[in-house]
């Protein structure tokens, strides 16, 4: 079986023009969406307290409010979480309440209901274990980018180093845009998971990189823009077939692996969706306008029992 | 050599096969021993509830208790700690259900994170500046001792911030104190800091001394939780530091949280002290405190004046228990004192039998709470005097204390006397609870995930690659052993971030594969003959799939270097998953397929 014929050549780089306007768009949008709307982020980074509880059948919303409010909880935000029985409370931090205590009286609250509420997660995050947590994860995304940098400029050449950084940061900024421009909760999963991206798109323009050094070294003739066009359609069916099963099984965690791990799984989706879209023109198209050429890739002679090299 | 790894991975992936019991943990809290009567004690209280027991062992010390079904675990809990009483704590807990064989050769079930298992996380930041600015007051005492011993004559001595201030009315004594401050002392830093007619001496503490309390803290704090946590019963807890400040608390199983943060968090302890009689309390009340005693107040409200020396504090305290007191059978904690504690309590009540003397309790509190958007500590002391007694006649070591309102209460102090006292005060400043529940909801979405992920990508491989996309199938199913195989082998912490690394890798090991196939695709296509085809597409797809994999593993790498719990098991699964998927795809493939295709000439590939 075959996803693409057999001798299919399509012009990709020919339209790169087109998937700059149209990268360019995603990221105005996603980068409005970030700024203007901002990130909904979870309570491990803003700090706060999160209560669920499972009741033992489905439970009307305002019963939940009614009881929190007579508590004194009147800020509380509270929401349905995977199913009708399962209710979801945010508590911000109150005066003149112990942070750490705030989270048992609120289940006390919801109890009062009916004892038979399960307590089924209590996160309590303080302000300042969510400051550090931001700072954090913007400095493993910093490291992680320049770690690939580092590698892929070794291995490589810096052009192709760049090239699968704008690669990345394109990557990164559509997904986090995505999550602030529906609003969907970015708590430390979709972090992970947005690193994790950084890691597979990256994955999927190496494969592609490679296969543009093997070829310059390959056919002596050719203009640059011919052999990459060239190798990032031999490596077209090999893209699209790992991207289709690593989709395959997210779609699969999306569905079946709890309300938990959702936001995880999505970041995941929308990070493979662009990041197959990314290896194929955002990083190739990078690598072109930034001019390389064949005698970029030339084995120097003296590097070759060096550079472990592609024969 | 891939068939003996393969066969290692599936016998050490197989304890993971093995349901898990929920059990319960019983283990003596103190002089008392678990030994046969103990278990027929459970075995009656078991017996009462209707409940049976699917098996009980003695494991060193400890008695293993076996359920079928965690609601009877649960409902039992209550029960058998009620029936043993305080000397013994109950856990609960999960026990893998292995044959011998298995346990013999060291094989063990996975180790589930607290978000699969259940149980309580808790962060605690160790309040750094108190534990200077107690160690600058204990300064400033010796500080005081010493000029008095040396009959060096000052002014006053203070203590301001982390630093302690002496002030001297003349530059000789000045002089002199300083060397000899600067002698006794030597990891303190002595200046003179003189203020116009003042001659002043600041001391304050150097880096290396300063380092060496926040150390003494921290590890002070980390002995204290963990006498505490002990005590709470909790089966296979976790204390650990993090970093220079926080200090990290893992209890599996642990059910109530606000139990847990109560006892953590507390920094009770007891004080005793003398009346005060000769003054009036009406007028401490109005604000004049006769010098050298302190006004309190006892838990109905009513004032008390004490004396401000204190005979012993909690840190004398060895031993403590509770029980109900022989005459009143009011609530009672019984203390044992250590040898200085024992002198000054004989000395004390010697000299002042038929006055009254009063026990203190104090509790330390430190929270965060929101003023104008920011964080900002607030830090309570709550006093109060618990019980003013006679003394009737001396005593020395072993004496009890009354005037708690509950057992629960007084169970609640002696644990906490009896754990010692913290170093410096703590504040919790995350936590997670998950549920038992939850946890095993957890546990078989994430499975059922991981099946289904797989069963797509199979049927997918075989449909797309036929024979070899079979071969790949093999690998994959491999993979999967040989990463729960290696998860089991580290005990490395498997949570539901990590099951979903595992799902992923699933999808991405078998992008080798592809690249494996598709190169093999294309030598045909080129003319080659399928064994050239076969040895090129291994040949040319080798650096590239190194390649993509070294800067997945970089990303792995980092989640690791800076996640916490969950997310760091997501890295270790990732990480994992990736080497191992590079062995089963790339060697793993290459085995099965030259032992197809090898031996004889073929004409075409089902490829």
């Amino acid at each position: 079986m075959q996803i693409l014929k057999k001798g299919t050549y399509l012009d990709l780089m020919g339209k790169r023009k087109l998937a700059i306007y149209f990268s360019s768009v995603l990221l105005l949008i996603a980068l409005g969406a970030i700024i203007a709307r901002g990130l909904n982020l979870g309570i491990d980074f803003t700090g706060g307290t999160l209560v669920e509880v499972k009741y033992p059948e489905a439970i009307e919303l305002a019963v939940v409010r009614e009881a929190l409010n007579q508590n004194g909880f009147s800020e509380a935000v509270v929401q349905h979480f995977g199913t009708p029985q399962e209710v979801l409370v945010r508590l911000a931090p109150q005066e003149g309440m112990e942070s750490a205590e705030l989270s048992d009286r609120a289940f006390r609250a919801m109890q009062g209901i009916t004892s038979d509420a399960e307590l089924r997660r209590v996160e309590f995050v303080g302000p300042q274990v969510g400051e550090e947590l931001t700072e954090q994860g913007g400095l493993a995304m910093l490291y992680a980018l320049i770690g690939i940098l580092i590698y892929v400029g070794l291995r490589f050449e810096y052009r192709f180093a760049v090239g699968s950084v704008i690669a990345l940061v394109h990557d990164v900024l559509i997904t986090v845009g995505f999550f602030a421009l529906f609003h969907v909760e970015f708590d430390l999963p979709v972090l992970a998971a947005v690193l994790a991206v950084i890691g597979y798109s990256l994955n999927d323009t190496i494969v592609v990189f490679d296969r543009i050094r093997e070829n310059f070294r390959k056919m002596r003739k050719g203009e640059t823009v011919e052999i990459i066009n060239t190798s990032v359609n031999q490596t077209l069916s090999r893209t699209l077939i790992t991207s289709g099963t690593t989709l395959l099984v997210l779609v699969a965690l999306f569905l079946f692996g709890g309300e938990i791990i959702h936001g995880f799984a999505l970041a995941l989706i929308v990070g493979v969706v662009v990041g197959t879209y990314s290896s194929i023109y955002v990083a190739s198209s990078s690598v072109i306008s930034m001019g390389v050429s064949r005698a970029d890739l030339m084995p120097v002679k003296k590097d070759d029992e060096v550079v472990d090299e592609t024969p | 050599m891939v068939l003996v790894v393969v066969l290692l991975g599936a016998l050490y992936a197989l304890p993971n096969l093995f349901g898990q019991d929920p059990s319960m943990e019983i283990s003596a809290t103190r002089d008392a021993v678990v030994d046969q009567t103990t278990q027929s004690r459970i075995e009656q209280a078991l017996e009462k509830l209707g409940i049976s027991a699917k098996g009980m062992e003695m494991q060193q010390q400890k008695l293993l208790v076996r359920f079928n079904s965690s609601e009877d675990q649960l409902k039992a809990m209550d029960h058998i700690a009620a029936a043993l009483g305080e000397d013994y704590t109950a856990a609960l807990t999960l026990a893998p259900d292995l044959p011998d064989w298995l346990i013999g050769l060291g094989a063990e079930p996975m180790y589930l994170g607290l978000d699969l298992r259940g149980g309580i996380h808790v962060l605690i930041d160790v309040d750094m500046e108190s534990a200077i600015t107690q160690a600058a007051e204990r300064y400033s005492s010796d500080i005081r001792t010493l000029l008095r011993e040396e009959k060096l004559r000052y002014v006053r001595i203070s203590r301001e911030d982390e630093r302690v201030v002496v002030k001297f009315n003349t530059a000789e004594k000045r002089d002199q104190a300083i060397e000899l401050i600067g002698n006794e002392f030597r990891n303190l830093n002595v200046k003179d800091v003189d203020q116009e007619e003042a001659f002043l001496v600041e001391v304050s503490l150097s880096p290396a001394e300063k380092q060496e309390v926040q150390r003494f803290a921290l590890q002070q704090n980390i002995t204290t939780l963990r006498n505490r946590v002990n005590a709470l019963g909790i089966s296979e807890p976790s204390i650990q530091q993090q970093g220079v400040r926080r200090i990290v608390v893992q209890l599996p199983g642990a059910q109530d949280p606000g139990k847990v943060k109560e006892i953590l968090g507390a920094t009770a302890t007891l004080e005793y002290r003398l009346a005060d009689t000769e003054h009036s309390v009406e007028d401490a009340v109005n604000g004049r405190v006769p010098p050298g005693a302190s006004l309190y107040y006892e838990r109905d409200g009513r004032p008390v004046l004490l004396k401000k020396r204190v005979i012993v504090t909690g840190n004398q305290i060895v031993d403590a228990s509770s029980g109900l007191d022989q005459q009143s059978g009011s609530p009672a904690v019984f203390v044992s004192l250590d040898g200085v504690g024992a002198k000054r309590m004989r000395r004390m009540t010697n000299e002042n039998v038929g006055r009254p003397m009063a026990v203190v309790f104090i509790e330390n509190r430190t929270t965060t709470r929101m003023v104008d958007g920011k964080a900002v500590k607030v830090k309570r002391k709550v006093e109060e005097v618990i019980s003013i007694a006679t003394i009737r006649e001396p005593f020395g070591r072993r004496f009890q204390t009354t005037g708690l309102d509950t057992t629960e209460e007084a169970r609640d102090l002696a644990l906490l006397l009896r754990a010692g006292a913290l170093a410096a005060p703590i504040e919790i400043v995350e936590e997670r609870t998950i549920g038992p529940s939850l946890g095993q909801d957890s546990i078989d979405q994430g499975f059922a995930s991981v099946m289904i992920g797989l069963a797509l990508v199979m049927v997918f491989m075989a449909v797309y690659y036929r024979v070899f996309g079979l071969v790949a199938d093999m690998a994959l199913v491999m993979n999967l052993v040989l990463i729960v195989a290696i998860l089991s082998l580290l005990q490395a912490t498997l949570t539901l971030p990590g099951i979903a690394g595992i799902v992923l890798t699933v999808g991405m090991a078998v992008d080798a594969n592809v690249l494996i196939f598709q190169r093999i695709r294309e030598e045909i296509a080129n003319g080659n003959s399928p064994q050239a085809s076969i040895q090129a597409g291994y040949e040319k797809a080798f650096s590239t799939i190194i390649d993509a994999n070294i800067t997945t593993l970089i990303a792995a790498v980092v989640l690791f270097s800076f996640g916490t719990g969950p997310i760091k098991g997501f890295a270790v699964t990732l990480a994992i998953g990736i080497l191992t998927s590079m062995f089963t795809a790339i060697i793993g493939t290459r085995a099965v397929i030259n032992w197809i295709y090898g031996r004889k000439r073929v004409q075409s590939l089902a490829i």
